[in-house]
């Protein structure tokens, strides 16, 4: 597949591609800027991670002597996973760089390597703070991955396609004046998967450095340098990757040019990320014991799209 | 471009919900998100508000549903959001206040597992409705719909602990059967429908009464201490 990948993908999904690694820092910054507007701060520059990237690559690492190469493996192995799995989607509208049947499943799958990467690298350290949070991520994950297949079920039954590729285009637009309920309900669905997997609000504080109270932040403790640049910039890019599957499952573009579908693409990212800032801001983090059923309440409304998709 | 699809997405959903079938069809929708709703909720107060929004759905489907505005559906209507959205969760707010409830809902079954049940309701419904030999009906998820939300109302009516809330399970499966009762609406006489929304308030009404007695003989509203032997 990946060896078919420079002949038979379009130029058009490769750049696509190209344009999103770059754009990908930009959308945590506009979620903390929309935060620090909507609470009459100033807040960081939009840009504030790139600086962050350029910094911690000119530093140098320290490892601590309990770890092994599985903590030096962890943050390439989650920047590489969703680099992966972003090929797996048709950024352009027309078709992704990789596709074959039932590559949904490896799409999910791909997300779970990175997750299971981060979390042996927290384990790895032997630091009780960080075997709390790789639990803590797990646990989330765990009700998080139904709710995502749940998702991606509907979406097969709407679109009859077996590919991420063939259905975010023609049969999803096709499928959209048919199907409005259940496509509403399922997108709203990913939108609590996106801010669950992403470590967003209601489920986790990013901005938080407690580590008692955060999930994410904590088991990225021990990485430094060019190693925490890789996770951070993985973490960004799989934001604009959850990202990214939202936009293309509210708005397909198959009609348009590829520039104009990239282009509308990136609006919609912003449009995104706007959200998730204003829904940072006008809610607290759910107490932890409250997160599954959160995400329960995301699987129940993609069952109920299901239920009325299969009617 | 992408404004364009999205105003072109909004015109779908518009006309989707303005053509005779979506309308009804998006606020029956709404009926099931908000028993998921009080499924899901921890606080009293939003499992009432829940119940309010429902009540107000309930009375807005009959004009949707009927073909011809009649004195007969526009009086039905303004009865059911009077009563359901206005009077009973009134006095359930009322009943909170008066007897000083703890405002959590401590249910006997997890939240996690009542919504898991409450997806488990809807699709059995929607199965069971597939099957059911009905004449005619004007939009097919009413019948599903109605049977959900009888199922759903059963589930809190059993799960919870709280007199209360077993008083909103109550008027949930009362709502449900108010949705079956609605694919007949322009056969059945006004009387009769008139009757049971007295009915129900008289009920609950009187329900309010036993919730406020619990409270003052146990200093709770736990129904579980009910089948305890006191003096």
């Amino acid at each position: 597949m990946f060896a078919n990948l420079a002949r038979l993908a379009p130029p058009s999904s490769i750049v696509a591609i190209a344009v999103l690694l770059c754009f990908a820092p930009v959308m945590p910054g506009i979620a903390i800027k929309t935060k620090s507007v909507l609470a009459g701060r100033k807040g960081a520059p939009i840009l504030q991670l790139y600086y962050d990237l350029w910094k911690l690559v000119r530093k140098g690492t320290v490892y601590s002597t309990t770890t092994t190469w599985v903590f030096q493996a962890g943050p390439v192995i989650v920047l590489a996973s969703v680099v992966a799995a972003l090929l797996f989607l048709p950024l352009d509208g027309r078709s992704a760089p990789a596709h074959f049947e039932g590559d949904l499943v490896a799409f999910a799958g791909l997300l779970a390597l990175g997750r299971f990467a981060l979390v042996l690298a927290g384990l790895d350290t032997g630091s009780s703070f960080e075997g709390m949070g790789a639990s803590r991520e797990v646990t989330v994950a765990t009700f998080a991955e139904p709710a995502l297949f749940l998702c991606l079920l509907a979406l097969v039954l709407a679109t009859g396609e077996l590919t991420l590729s063939g259905m975010l285009g023609v049969p999803l637009a096709n499928a959209w004046p048919r199907s409005a309920a259940s496509l509403t309900l399922v997108g709203l669905s990913l939108f609590i998967i996106l801010l669950a997997e992403n470590s967003r609000v209601p489920v986790d504080d990013p901005a938080t450095h407690l580590e008692l109270t955060m999930i994410h932040e904590v088991i990225v403790l021990d990485h430094s340098g060019p190693d925490l640049a890789l996770i951070l910039y993985g973490s960004a890019l799989k934001l604009t990757l959850f990202g990214a599957l939202v936009v293309c499952l509210f708005a397909p573009r198959p009609s348009l040019t590829p520039a104009a579908a990239i282009a509308s693409l990136l609006a919609g990212l912003v449009l995104v990320a706007v959200i998730i800032g204003i829904v940072e801001s006008v809610m607290a983090r759910l107490r932890l014991t409250r997160i599954p059923q959160l995400l329960v309440g995301a699987a129940a409304l993609a069952t109920l799209g299901i239920i009325l998709l299969l009617r | 471009m992408w404004v364009a699809t999205a105003t072109l997405r909004l015109f779908w959903t518009v006309r989707a919900a303005s053509s005779p079938q979506g309308a009804p069809a998006l606020v029956l929708l709404l009926v099931v998100l908000s028993n998921f709703a009080v499924l899901g909720t921890t606080r009293l107060s939003t499992c009432i508000r829940a119940l309010a929004f429902q009540g107000l759905l309930l009375g807005v489907l009959p004009l949707l549903l009927a073909s011809s505005l009649s004195p007969h559906i526009l009086a039905l209507a303004v009865g059911t959001v009077v009563v359901k959205a206005i009077a009973l969760p009134w006095f359930l707010r009322w009943a909170i206040r008066e007897a000083a409830v703890r405002r959590e809902v401590e249910p006997l079954v997890g939240f996690i597992a009542s919504l898991l049940l409450g997806a488990l309701a809807v699709g059995l419904a929607f199965a069971v409705a597939a099957r059911l030999p009905l004449p005619e009906v004007r939009t097919e998820l009413l019948v599903p719909v109605s049977l959900a939300t009888v199922i759903i109302g059963f589930v809190v009516l059993i799960t919870r602990r709280k007199a209360i809330s077993q008083v909103v399970g109550y008027l949930i499966l009362e709502n449900g059967i108010y949705l079956f009762g609605l694919t007949q609406a322009e056969s059945v006489p006004f009387l009769l429908e008139l009757g049971v929304l007295l009915d129900v308030f008289v009920g609950v009404f009187i329900m309010g009464i036993v919730v406020f007695h619990i409270n003052r003989e146990f200093d709770s509203l736990d129904s579980a201490r009910l089948t305890e032997l006191t003096d």
